[in-house]
């Protein structure tokens, strides 16, 4: 450690520190094994949802009478449904529409919930007071009765299923980022910038919206569950996809019927969105635990 | 010791006037205290209440006084954060305001430095993005060597050049400061303004910072112009010192003669009240400072003065010359020995 004098001032190396930031990054996996074990069941549902026409054994549409509601076998590992479909290869598409669905209705959900909650959080006054009021009422109602409402008027399909639970999240998302903007409103930081006469568009800019992004980031990775249940329940009511789209609402619910002895066309569908939720919201929370500002040491 | 380094480390007074305040007053109206629940009712606080001071150019000034003196309020008006709701705040004997809206040249002039340094500094940027914001901001340097004086900037306030690529969460408070203060000197200004900037450190890391920004003020002839509670660190630091009390100066003059001998009992009785080596502590001021919402009558020190007279609480003496370069506001100064 060398102290070197400049101008009569001692220079203060900052050594006591050490940089955390490739440490950490590499023990992080060591130290949450459900959060690694959670990333790779996510990372293993994101391929198979890629390159599905690969992965999947069968045809997702393919109906064969001649297997109808077969019990899982060699050939068919998780059985067939109804009309003969694998269901292996159905629910290997179905995680296609549970991402798409699930990733671009949270953007929608998110930017718009950035845009509505900057408005409230900058303008203040009764543009605030306006703009809370319709989130509240909005918020009122659960997000799957708002994206009933929605379909109701959007009619079905995978683009407007996409519409309606994004719609139904931006409620949320306007209110964290409300308040997020509030706090870092009256921030020492932004004051100074003030005093630099830096105009307020660029302090919006480069300091406010830095400062609200990142922890809207962390409730988009949390809130995708949410949306692909939502749009699987959807599914389930028969308002969302329509047949014979592999979604795995739709799945469970037309093996409801034969539940008693092929339980196996509602269970195995189930049991992929469970284990898809799971291992999305531990990721997420593994993510908010490992990033938070406030948890935050560097970087 | 302190006092032997002062007198000769002290920048040489010139007559130009920076900042000039004129009766300077700031009232808040703020909900009258017990009021029911629909009324309206505001009474008005006074935290600036009359205040006159002038600030030379290169000369360093501490402003010192209890909390809820009006510090903080009198920094708001100097740096143009505030209106006045009374008398005139001047900055090159012009509005102060009217410097601040008209362009980015007042804040480039006169820069800050917070009490609440990690505070004041963006966490989600470098350090070498938050000192390049206003070199890039004012047009300090071209594009190109921004980075250079970034590590320039670094160096002048000791810390080294690769603290440009940490956040402020990775430094001590220590650190923090001198980012603040380097930040603060990017814009190349001719008055920096500083918040308690050495509060709340340890004493070592205190003094090394008051020995840096010692030299800054000397070597860039900056005007310095620092609020602080710490008698010691204005005596060290600063060649005129303003001592306010409940909203108004009740004296200033050059450090040494008004902390050598004090003229108003308020100024002794801070003297008196700051820990000496080897000394015990004289008894301190009775009570509290009074609230701005209810000012005593006559002098605003009247009710915890121990020199008090009959008509203390008839006349409120306002600030008045005493002597070539002394001002203090009392009826029956203290004898000059």
């Amino acid at each position: 450690m060398t102290v070197q004098i400049t101008k009569g001032v001692a220079a203060v190396p900052i050594a006591a520190t050490p940089s955390p930031s490739a440490k950490s990054r590499r023990s992080v996996f060591i130290r949450r094994p459900f959060f690694t074990a959670s990333l790779l069941i996510a990372a293993a549902y994101v391929l198979a949802a890629i390159f599905a026409p690969y992965v999947a054994p069968f045809d997702p549409v393919k109906q064969d009478f001649n297997v109808m509601m077969k019990a899982p076998s060699v050939v068919h590992w998780l059985g067939t449904d109804s009309y003969g479909q694998d269901i292996l290869s159905r629910v290997i598409y179905g995680a296609r529409y549970a991402l798409i669905i699930g990733i671009f209705s949270v953007m929608i959900g998110a930017v718009g919930g950035l845009i509505i909650g900057l408005a409230a959080g900058l303008s203040g006054g009764w543009a605030e007071w306006g703009l809370m009021r319709l989130i509240d009422a909005i918020l009122a109602l659960p997000s799957l009765i708002l994206a009933v409402a929605f379909i109701a008027i959007l009619g079905q399909g995978v683009d407007k299923v996409v519409i309606a639970v994004g719609l139904s999240m931006i409620g949320p998302f306007a209110r964290t980022v409300r308040s997020d903007v509030m706090q870092v409103r009256v921030q020492l930081f932004i004051e100074a910038a003030q005093l630099m006469s830096i105009s307020y568009l660029r302090v919006v800019l480069r300091h406010v919206l830095p400062n609200v992004i990142f922890p809207l980031a962390v409730q988009v990775t949390i809130r995708v569950s949410e949306a692909i249940l939502v749009s699987s329940s959807l599914s389930f009511l028969g308002i969302g996809v329509t047949p014979p789209t592999p979604d795995w609402g739709l799945m469970i619910a037309e093996g409801r019927d034969f539940v008693s002895f092929a339980p196996w066309m509602s269970a195995m569908p189930g049991f992929a969105l469970a284990l898809l939720l799971i291992a999305l919201s531990i990721v997420g929370d593994g993510v908010r635990e490992e990033f938070d500002p406030k948890l935050r040491r560097d970087s | 010791m302190i006092a032997q380094t002062l007198s000769e480390t002290k920048a040489p007074l010139s007559e130009q006037s920076i900042f000039e305040l004129i009766e300077v007053e700031q009232v808040f109206e703020v909900p009258k205290p017990g009021r029911s629940l629909f009324s309206r009712e505001t009474v008005g606080l006074r935290a600036l209440d009359g205040v006159r001071l002038n600030i030379r150019k290169g000369t360093s000034l501490a402003v010192v006084g209890e909390s809820g003196s009006g510090k903080s309020t009198l920094l708001r008006v100097l740096l143009g954060l505030d209106k006045p709701t009374g008398g005139r705040a001047l900055y090159h004997s012009k509005p102060i305001l009217e410097g601040r809206a008209s362009g980015i040249d007042f804040a480039r002039d006169v820069a800050m430095v917070y009490q609440d340094a990690r505070g004041s500094l963006d966490p989600r940027m470098t350090i070498g993005a938050l000192i390049a914001e206003p070199l890039r901001h004012f047009n300090i340097v071209p594009p190109q060597d921004e980075a250079a004086r970034v590590s320039q900037l670094l160096d002048r306030v000791g810390l080294p050049a690769d603290a440009a690529d940490r956040y402020p969460s990775g430094l001590s408070g220590g650190q923090v400061r001198r980012v603040a203060i380097a930040r603060a000197l990017a814009s190349e200004p001719s008055v920096l303004v500083a918040d308690e900037a050495v509060s709340g450190l340890d004493v070592s890391t205190q003094a090394q910072l008051l020995i840096l920004l010692q030299s800054l003020q000397r070597d860039m002839g900056l005007t310095l112009i620092f609020i602080t509670h710490d008698l010691g660190v204005a005596s060290f630091l600063c060649a005129e010192i303003a001592i306010m009390y409940l909203g108004r100066i009740v004296e200033t003059g050059p450090t040494d003669a008004v902390l050598g001998a004090p003229s108003h009992p308020y100024s002794a009785a801070l003297r008196a009240a700051a820990p000496q080596f080897f000394e015990p502590l004289s008894e301190p001021l009775s009570g509290e400072i009074p609230s701005p919402l209810n000012l005593p009558a006559g002098c605003r020190f009247s009710t915890r003065c121990p020199k008090m007279q009959d008509d203390c609480r008839l006349k409120d003496p306002q600030l008045g010359k005493l002597g070539p370069q002394r001002a203090v506001a009392c009826l029956h100064p203290l004898e000059q020995q």
